[in-house]
């Protein structure tokens, strides 16, 4: 049975406008206009789009804070909306610009008073605030009070608080937000642990895409309230037209290469651009070249999630 | 519901304001301050008018000093979980209330119940200590009575609590709620007592202000304390305080219950 179970999920926002002194018009907006998708138990989902797209109203509905216009929608097999304080029990929710901590006490009083709204059995919650606490490092910052703490703690204190009581599915809203890139990769190591050893699903909503790559084997992008990808990564190049780049220095100035699988996008000087499919194996062509002409350095850059996106979002 | 969470939420209500310390001592002198200047100013009103709404001046200082010692307490000015949750609603965070598995209304009020219980205890005795060795008040002798006080303290503090949360709730509607607050605070203060006793004003005003639930944070508790028979004759004002409690909170569930429902969360 999937653990998160969403068929044809819509929700409309009236936008009331004013025109002039007296006249108002409505506006019917589609902040998710017909979504279908389910993630099953363990994976690790990354969900993007560009802002407005219908991100943050979809996490909305899937924790229940939402009702859905229409459509179905079952997590943990719970009606989200319906049954918001049963699941919430059986959900974290992490949210990068907020903090579900108590702002004036000490961060250790904090997670004291979610074991107490959470239920959590005493050893459950020991051994659990034991090993997240030792795992995001923050065991010398249980004494401060939260507004002490800088935003980068306070994210891995947000996320220890929402992994004390269990949850069986984890949502990340933009985690990495304002982080250095030391904690964003401490982050990111934690989250790929985290899913692998415990087998948490995750679903994680960002604008950083390193994150997706380096968490999430499943990518779903959202554009227009629609889901305009969903798949793995290899799939989301070819959709993206992906392409990988084989970088040449030759040792005299040539003219563009012609060689079969790839084409020259650039020239300069000694150096040429090569762009040869994202799936399709370098190797011929770089052979080809090798064959033709003499090589002084070579390199073969990557596509990365940015490179494809546009191509996704332009889609009719 | 587990009473061990209610009593976590009180006593982080209750540390969350004894943070700050010189914020504590700061309004227990502003409370002195103004419970000494009300004291002068209702001897002068007593003197030229004796026995006005039948207190003597004796009563009339009790009064004075006891309104000073329930303004933080029961939230006449407004403040704190108002303040807080409007802005709560307006930023998106509630979004992080609603999705603990607690309900609202009793995580706030066992929250407001621990803030409660520390002003009570500084900004409410601190100053009433002063003005005791400072003005000849009228303390009642039976033990029964002062239970019966504290009592309707605590149903004052719960219709305070009450009312600012059903302020706070307004933000799902209306996004600002300074307009809807700054009446709230001015009818805490006057259909309260809190400026002057209700028993002084004249006919209609009067009868509009017993109508009304601010009556129950200060009228009514410096009533229970100043009644010269002892024992049951109070048992009608807290029969009143609980009625007021019940329907403000059962209105405030309702309200929760319909906001949650049908109001999107801002933000995001």
């Amino acid at each position: 049975m999937p653990m998160i179970d969403v068929h044809d999920l819509r929700r409309t926002f009236l936008i009331r406008e004013r025109r002039g002194v007296l006249r108002r018009t409505r506006r019917e907006v589609q902040a998710v206009d017909g979504i279908t998708f389910s993630v099953e138990p363990g994976e690790a989902v990354g969900y993007i789009g560009p802002n407005g797209a219908g991100k943050s109203t979809t996490i909305k509905m899937l924790t229940g804070i939402l009702v859905p216009t229409s459509g179905h929608l079952r997590v943990a097999d719970l009606d989200p909306s319906r049954r918001r304080t049963e699941l919430a029990r059986r959900i974290g929710v992490v949210f990068g610009q907020r903090t579900g901590l108590w702002w004036d006490l000490p961060l250790r009083d904090s997670f004291e008073l979610l074991r107490r709204i959470y239920r959590v059995p005493t050893p459950t919650y020991e051994r659990n605030l034991s090993a997240y606490v030792g795992l995001l490092e923050i065991g010398d910052l249980l004494g401060q009070p939260v507004r002490q703490l800088s935003l980068g703690q306070r994210m891995r204190a947000d996320i220890v608080a929402a992994l004390l009581h269990d949850p069986e599915i984890l949502y990340l809203d933009e985690p990495t937000i304002g982080l250095d890139i030391a904690s964003k990769q401490r982050l990111r190591t934690f989250l790929r642990e985290l899913n692998a050893d415990r087998g948490t699903t995750i679903l994680l909503t960002t604008h950083d895409l390193v994150d997706i790559e380096q968490v999430c084997r499943r990518v779903m992008v959202i554009d227009h309230g629609r889901l305009a990808f969903d798949g793995d990564f290899a799939a989301l190049h070819a959709a993206g037209q992906a392409t990988r780049t084989v970088v040449v220095d030759f040792h005299d100035e040539v003219p563009p290469i012609d060689v079969p699988g790839s084409r020259v996008v650039r020239v300069d000087g000694v150096r040429q651009w090569l762009t040869v499919p994202a799936g399709t194996p370098t190797g011929p062509v770089i052979a080809a070249l090798a064959s033709s002409h003499e090589i002084a350095d070579l390199s073969i850059r990557e596509p990365t999630i940015e490179d494809v996106l546009p191509h996704l979002y332009a889609r009719p | 519901m587990s009473a061990s969470l209610y009593a976590g939420l009180a006593s982080r209500g209750f540390r969350r304001y004894a943070t700050y310390r010189s914020a504590t001592l700061a309004g227990i002198f502003t409370n002195t301050v103004f419970g000494v200047i009300i004291s002068y100013t209702y001897i002068a009103l007593w003197v030229e008018r004796p026995q006005l709404g039948g207190y003597g001046i004796a009563q009339a200082l009790t009064f004075a000093w006891v309104a000073q010692a329930l303004i933080m307490p029961v939230g006449l000015f407004g403040g704190g979980i108002v303040a807080d949750y409007s802005e709560r609603v307006r930023s998106g965070a509630v979004a992080t209330d609603l999705q603990r598995p607690a309900p609202l209304l009793a995580v706030r009020l066992a929250e407001d119940l621990g803030r409660a219980a520390y002003a009570l205890l500084t900004r409410g005795i601190a100053p009433m200590l002063v003005g005791a060795l400072l003005f000849p008040l009228a303390w009642p002798s039976s033990v029964s009575t002062w239970l019966l006080f504290a009592l309707s303290i605590t149903l004052a503090v719960v219709i305070g609590f009450a009312l600012r949360y059903l302020l706070g709730l307004l933000a799902f509607w209306i996004i600002d709620t300074s307009g809807p607050a700054s009446v709230l605070v001015v009818l805490q203060i006057f259909a309260s007592g809190s400026a002057l006793p209700l028993v002084t004003f004249p006919g209609v005003l009067r009868r509009i202000c017993e109508l009304l639930p601010f009556r129950c944070l200060v009228q009514v508790p410096c009533d229970v304390l100043l009644r010269e028979d002892t024992g049951t004759g109070s048992l009608p004002l807290i029969g009143l305080q609980l009625l007021w409690a019940t329907t403000l909170l059962g209105l405030g569930a309702v309200l929760t219950r319909a906001a949650v429902r049908t109001v999107v969360v801002q933000g995001g």
